[in-house]
Formats: structure tokens, C-alpha cells, sequence
């Protein structure tokens, strides 16, 4: 037994007010749907239903998008951009003040640490609000022509790994450059969007120029293909991406995508090796490693392998796995069964393919979906662990012996979205950043964000970018 | 870590080789942990813990025998009102008090710690310096907190520093009893980069320190989160690679039970619990003391007491 057991510091439930089901959030208002059912939504920490939610149907999506073009044309679009600079700032207020209560819901609903949701989800959301609330009034100085316009109407659809943070990615540009949206959260994590409905009330955001419509694959498909909507942004699978960029292309529709990676966490010799080992460590477990983004291949200089194993392991023992509500979990569940079994059967297959695999001591809850911190040494390039997407807490190393050797391993995938790189020495930074074929090259530091610094990817990991003045591009018309 | 001295050709080569210390990233990491959560059981524990290590100090020029009587007999019954409340590590006051403290405080198991080698500036003649340490002990100290010369360490001069404490050890090691327990001082908030601490932690322990203190408390910053931190990894790193356990002890600016706790915290995640123990973790702190007794009235009777009802030492 450990000499310094932490006693349970659980975050409390009583400041969420859940109802016990949800409608769709059409045109100002929540509605029933016309042709589409309830399901239940879970808590994937102890598969506890939350409440039901609505699956729209077909002639839902229809009145979603119709409220959204009705809105777009009489109202938002022949506001000002400092009105709706207005608006965004009060919804980003309104985050503030409700972020205890949001942060809890998606700790609920998600199965993340309140930890993340309460220090890095929800303040991120509120800053992306922010941030957007500024450029609102200013877009002819965002380099795309002196009178930027909007595209109309934008049909968005948003993963499970961060539900309100990627809702704020998609609707705060889209607002503020003048669009109206209709929004699909995931299928697994509604919760936190209908409450972002409440806000847009609360904001007394015109009828309309916000509509979130609950359901799965199919809602997502009568979406993108309805022929009211301008412009598709996804974040999501690559398959599900590519199904869509064939829909849009056929449609002749914009769209831009933010899909999967498996990004390169590079260690060099000379790294500051303890926050390196954070830095692998937030790089992969941060969020159970449900990150597109996630540093999921660690490459180590061959010259400090042992070292950085031996670090890593030790520091892996300390990780605290359970209760998502409690503050000082490190770790929380997997966010549904699907998810899980994906898991299990890429690192079945890792082990299977001749890879060592460690997890460091550590329970399991009976209940709900789980899965340890998973280290996979010993895995070469020819290893399907090594390129396909896991989605999940499992870290495939490798080694590499030069900084070419390193690009080349590290662009040597089907995506590009991310990569880390750490070593003491800035010109080396520079050398790699500029050779590593990603969106994203943290130096030493990883899975940092801010709504200035734009975020997509290369490749089969997307296109479009989302955040900075870049990221406006996708929803102005130029 | 492998990393040793023997092998490395010169002090400055070892030192310089150590792996750099990543700022942004280590304060990142050390504001987490500051952020657990101690509730309950976990945090009745940690407060009894935390004035068990406490170094209960007074270090000022209107320093008298009269004051250094009244701070040993709270260190002797730091809670009049509930005997069940630990003591304290030891007393740490200026050589020239040190006979006062050994004298109240002979037979009860806690320590006198004097600082010496020209504290806190250690500016003075090598030779001043050991008179300075020989005194302390002949006095009744059973623990010496020396200051390094930063400016020779700034300069550059290990080889100085090291031959200093090597120097001072000995004269610890020649008293009765087993010696005297040598406790380095480093006063990182002079030594200014995380880096710098990390060699100053080695340099110190290579030259046979038993413990590795932060700061003299006449400097701000004196002791931070993330400065103990590093000397954490230090000294885990060090004992990984010879074998020996070296304590830290975090002083000045640490006043609240909160801010106790958080070390306990670092140290249960940095170096781990074989540091969680009087013997290989001090803080050193004056009035922290009764805001740990607070704290631990209130787990115990659920209300907090004004501060009159607990004693000034």
C-alpha cells in the first residue's frame, strides 16, 4: 500500500441540472423530432444513462437547415461584425461563468478527467469564443481581400474526444465571419453541445443562427448531403473524412477536414530529458490518447534509449487511472465500448506482430469502459501499431540514430498532422520543424493550444485550418 | 540515469553533461501537482507529516537565549492543547544559540541545526568558514546547513565550491557521535536557472552532502515548487546512479499548510516515498508551524480556532 494514499476528492454532480431527455435545438428553441427517435447517453466511467437525446431524422435536418438559411439571410449576415462581435463575447462570458458546470458535464458524458475538462477544455472554449469575438469586426484586415463576405450556411459535425472544445473550433470562426450553422455533435457526447444551446438562449443569439441537431452516422449524412448548406466542415475518422470529401466533391460543396494522425514525438539525445518524459507522457495519456493529434509514435535517439524507457516506466507507475470526477485522476475511461475493442484489437495485433507491451500496476473499475497505459517497445516501421491510428492510451516506440533518419521515419505515414520535437539545441528545432511534414511541430512541449495558432493537416490527417487568421479562410468566401 | 563522475574528466565536463532543465515545461509540471487535491484522510496524514519534518527556525540578528527557549518548547509540545501532536525535525538557529537549544532540548530526539560557514552570504576566508562550522558543533549542533559560494559557482569555479564542502564534511564527519548530518545550501534564488540548480545539486552531492536545501531565507525567491523539483529529480537520479539517498529540504516563504502539503505532493511524485520521511525531507519554516496546528485542530473538530489559541513561540 502506498505510504501517501490520496483520499477521494471527487468534483460534485449537483452543479449539473440534467433534464431527463433533450429535443433538437431548431430555430431558437428545443423541438421534438418529426421522423427520428430517442437514444440514451451514457457515462462511459460507469455506463450510467445521463438522459435520452434525440436522433433527428431526415425532415429534422430539413427544418435545422432551413431555420439556419432563414437566419443567415434575414438576420446574421446583414449584421455588423461588431454586433456580432457582441454576441460571441457574451457567449464566451457565458462559458465562464457556467464552466464549472460544462467542465463537469463533459467529464460525465466524455469520460476525460475533470482535471482536462476543467483546466484545458472548457478555457479553451471560452478563449476560442474570445478570440473570434475580435476578429468579427476586423475581417477585411485578415489578408483576404478589403470585404471578406461569408459562404452562408455551414453543416458541422464534431467528434467525441473533445465535445464542446471542437464545437467552439467550428461555430466561434463561423459566427464571426457571418455564417449560420447546424451542428451535429457526436453520437456518444451530446450532452455539452445542448447545453451550449442553453447558452445561445441565454445569449439571446437570434432564432436560428445556431441549431444543433443530436444523432449518429445517419443525421451526419442527411447533413452533409442536404442541398441547403454551403460548406461542410467535419473533424472526425479519416474513413468517415473520405466518405465525406466524395459527397462534397459530387455536390461541388466546399468542405474542409480535420481527420486522424499518428504523430512523431521525436527525443533526442540532448533533450531536457524529465520534461521530455512529460512531454510523452501528455503527448499520448493526455485524454486516454483520444487526440488526433496525440504523440502515439515516440521516436528516441538510439543513444538515450534505455534512459528514456527506464524514466518513462517510472514515471507511468504514478499515473492515476479512475473516477473521471475525482481531481487528481490522471486518466479516465474510454469513451464507449466501439472505442474500447478498437483498442484492444490494434494492441492484440501490436503484440501479436512481435512488439513488447507494459502497462504499469494498475485496477481497473468493474464498471464502464477502461484501459491501461500501454507501452509498446521494440516496434519497427513495418508494424501496423506504428501506422495505424489506435486512438487510445497506447504508445508505440521507436528508435532512430540521426536528426534525417528521424524526419524521415517521422514523415514516413499516411498523415501528417502533428509532431513533437525535443532537444536543447534551438538550431535543431528549426533543421527538423522545417523538414517534418505536419501542421503542427511542437517544440519541446506537446498537445499545447491556443485559438491564434492555426491546427490541420497534411495529407490523409485533412485540409483547412482551424484557428488564427488562417483558419478564417474556411468560412469567408474568397 | 547513468550518470557518474567517475569517467567524466573534469567537474565542469560532468556538470555541464547533465541533461538541461526545460523552464517552461518544469513549471508547467510543478503547477499540476500543485493542483492534486489532499481531502480527508489523506490530508490528516500529510499535516501530521508535515510538522514532522518541520526545521523550526529563527535566524535574525535580535535573536536571543530567551527566544531560542521559547521556540524549543514548542518544538518540544507544538500543541499545549493536544499532546498527540507531533514534534517537530529539529531547531535551527545561528551557532552562537546553538548550547542554548541543545540544552532545552537534550533527550527528547529532536535535532539542533545550526547554519554556519558565514551565513548567509558565505563570504569569508575558507579557514573562517571551518572555525565557523568546528564551533557550531562543538556547541551541541548535530546538524551544520552550510551556504555554497555562488559567486564562485556563477563564476564558474567548481572545483572551489566542491573543495568547500568537502572541507566542511570532513569537519562534520569529525565530531562525536557519528558526525554531524551536513546540509547544503544552495540559494537557488542566486543561483537564478533551473539548470544551475540541477549542476549545484549534483556538485553538492558529489561532494558528500546528506541533505540539499534550497535557501538561506535572506534571498527571494527563496524556496519554490519547481526549484524542488529539480533538486527531487537530483537527488533520485543521484541515488539511482551511486546508490546513496540524499534529503532536500525546501526553506523560506513556505507558510501555509497548503503550501506544505504541495511539497508532500512533489515529493511523492518526483523523487517517490522513500523521501517522505523526516529523515530525507525538512522544511524549513517559522511560522508555518501553527498554521499546520490549525489545520489539524479543524480536521479534528471541524472548526477552525482563532489564532490566539495557539502559542507564539
Amino acid at each position: 500500500m502506498p505510504k501517501f494514499e490520496y483520499a477521494p476528492a471527487p468534483e460534485s454532480r449537483s452543479i449539473v441540472n440534467l433534464r431527463e431527455s433533450y429535443g433538437l435545438f431548431i430555430d431558437g428553441a428545443f423541438t421534438d423530432t418529426a421522423d427520428g427517435r430517442v437514444f440514451k447517453t451514457i457515462s462511459p466511467a460507469t455506463e450510467e444513462v445521463l438522459a435520452e437525446v434525440t436522433e433527428a431524422g431526415p425532415s429534422d435536418v430539413d427544418r435545422a437547415v432551413t431555420a439556419a438559411r432563414k437566419a443567415y439571410e434575414q438576420t446574421w449576415s446583414r449584421l455588423p461584425g461588431k454586433e456580432r462581435a457582441k454576441y460571441l463575447f457574451r457567449i464566451a462570458r457565458l462559458v465562464q461563468e457556467r464552466s464549472r458546470e460544462l467542465a463537469v458535464l463533459e467529464s460525465l458524458n466524455n469520460g476525460k478527467p475533470i482535471k482536462e475538462s476543467r483546466d484545458v477544455d472548457i478555457p479553451l472554449v471560452a478563449a476560442h469564443f474570445f478570440y473570434h469575438a475580435g476578429w468579427a469586426d476586423k475581417l477585411e484586415f485578415a489578408g483576404y481581400g478589403s470585404s471578406p463576405g461569408p459562404i452562408g450556411v455551414a453543416g458541422q459535425i464534431i467528434p467525441w474526444n473533445f465535445p464542446l472544445l471542437m464545437l467552439a473550433w467550428k461555430i466561434a470562426p463561423a459566427l464571426a465571419c457571418g455564417n449560420t450553422v447546424v451542428l451535429k455533435p457526436a453520437e456518444t457526447t451530446p450532452l455539452t453541445a445542448l447545453a451550449f444551446a442553453e447558452i445561445c438562449q441565454q445569449a439571446d443569439l437570434p432564432p436560428g443562427v445556431v441549431n444543433i441537431i443530436t444523432g449518429a452516422g445517419e443525421t451526419g449524412r442527411a447533413l452533409v448531403e442536404h442541398p441547403g448548406i454551403d460548406k461542410v466542415a467535419f473533424t472526425g475518422s479519416t474513413e468517415v473524412g473520405k466518405q465525406i470529401a466524395r459527397a462534397c466533391r459530387r455536390m461541388h460543396r466546399r468542405n474542409t477536414l480535420e481527420l486522424g494522425g499518428k504523430a512523431a514525438n521525436i527525443v533526442f539525445e540532448d533533450a531536457p530529458m524529465d520534461q521530455a518524459v512529460e512531454g510523452i507522457v501528455n503527448g499520448i495519456f493526455f485524454n486516454q490518447g483520444h487526440v488526433c493529434c496525440a504523440g502515439s509514435r515516440l521516436l528516441v535517439q538510439e543513444s538515450v534509449y534505455d534512459e528514456v524507457i527506464a524514466s518513462l516506466r517510472r514515471r507511468l507507475v504514478t499515473l492515476r487511472l479512475g473516477d473521471p470526477l475525482d481531481k487528481n485522476t490522471d486518466v479516465g475511461a474510454i469513451n464507449s465500448a466501439a472505442q474500447l475493442a478498437k483498442i484492444r484489437e490494434l494492441s492484440d495485433l501490436g503484440e501479436a506482430e512481435g512488439a513488447e507491451r507494459w502497462s504499469p500496476p494498475c485496477e481497473l473499475p468493474a464498471r464502464g469502459f477502461w484501459f491501461p497505459p500501454t507501452i509498446f517497445t521494440g516496434v519497427a516501421q513495418a508494424h501496423r501499431i506504428a501506422r495505424e491510428e489506435i486512438f487510445g492510451p497506447v504508445l508505440s516506440v521507436l528508435t532512430f540514430r540521426t536528426p534525417a533518419e528521424a524526419v524521415e521515419k517521422a514523415n514516413n505515414t499516411p498523415y501528417g498532422l502533428s509532431a513533437g520535437v525535443w532537444t536543447e539545441k534551438g538550431s535543431l528545432i528549426l533543421w527538423m520543424a522545417s523538414r517534418l511534414r505536419a501542421g503542427v511541430v511542437w517544440a519541446n512541449t506537446f498537445n499545447r493550444f491556443d485559438p491564434a495558432s492555426p491546427f490541420g493537416g497534411y495529407k490523409e490527417s485533412g485540409y483547412g485550418r482551424e484557428g488564427g487568421r488562417h483558419g478564417l479562410e474556411a468560412y469567408l468566401d474568397v | 540515469m547513468s550518470i557518474t563522475l567517475e569517467g567524466a574528466r573534469d567537474l565542469r565536463g560532468f556538470l555541464h553533461g547533465l541533461p538541461g532543465v526545460d523552464r517552461v515545461g518544469a513549471e508547467a509540471r510543478a503547477a499540476m501537482l500543485a493542483g492534486r487535491s489532499i481531502k480527508t484522510t489523506a490530508k490528516q496524514w500529510a499535516l501530521d507529516l508535515a510538522i514532522s519534518m518541520i526545521d523550526l527556525t529563527t535566524l535574525e540578528g535580535q535573536d536571543t537565549p530567551g527566544k531560542v527557549r521559547a521556540l524549543c518548547a514548542k518544538a518540544r509540545q507544538p500543541d499545549p492543547a493536544d499532546p498527540t501532536a507531533p514534534r517537530v525535525a529539529a531547531i535551527c538557529v545561528y551557532s552562537d544559540l546553538a548550547r542554548v537549544a541543545a540544552q532545552e532540548l537534550t533527550g527528547t530526539g529532536i535535532h539542533v541545526a545550526s547554519v554556519a560557514t558565514s551565513f548567509p552570504s558565505g563570504r569569508a576566508s575558507l579557514d573562517v568558514k571551518l572555525a565557523d562550522v568546528r564551533y557550531a558543533i562543538a556547541e551541541g549542533a548535530d546538524e551544520v546547513d552550510m551556504v555554497i559560494d555562488r559567486g564562485a559557482f556563477l563564476a564558474g569555479n567548481y572545483d572551489l565550491v566542491y573543495s568547500e564542502i568537502v572541507a566542511v564534511k570532513e569537519a562534520c564527519a569529525a565530531a562525536g557521535g557519528g558526525g554531524a548530518h551536513l546540509k547544503v545550501i544552495l540559494e537557488t534564488g542566486e543561483l537564478a536557472t533551473y539548470d544551475n540548480v540541477r549542476r549545484a545539486s549534483w556538485l553538492a552531492m558529489l561532494a558528500g552532502a546528506d541533505f540539499i536545501k534550497t535557501s538561506t531565507g535572506k534571498v527571494s525567491p527563496a524556496a519554490t515548487l519547481p526549484v524542488t523539483m529539480v533538486m527531487l529529480e537530483a537527488v533520485r537520479d543521484f541515488r539511482e546512479a551511486h546508490g546513496r539517498q540524499v534529503g532536500v529540504k525546501p526553506a523560506g516563504g513556505i507558510r501555509t499548510a497548503k503550501d506544505a502539503i504541495r511539497y508532500l505532493v512533489l515529493v511523492n511524485e518526483t523523487a517517490g516515498e522513500d523521501w517522505l520521511d523526516p529523515d530525507w525531507f525538512r522544511l524549513g519554516a517559522s511560522s508555518l508551524l501553527n498554521d499546520l496546528l490549525m489545520q489539524r485542530t479543524k480536521m479534528k473538530t471541524g472548526h477552525y480556532e482563532g489564532p490566539d489559541y495557539f502559542t507564539l513561540d
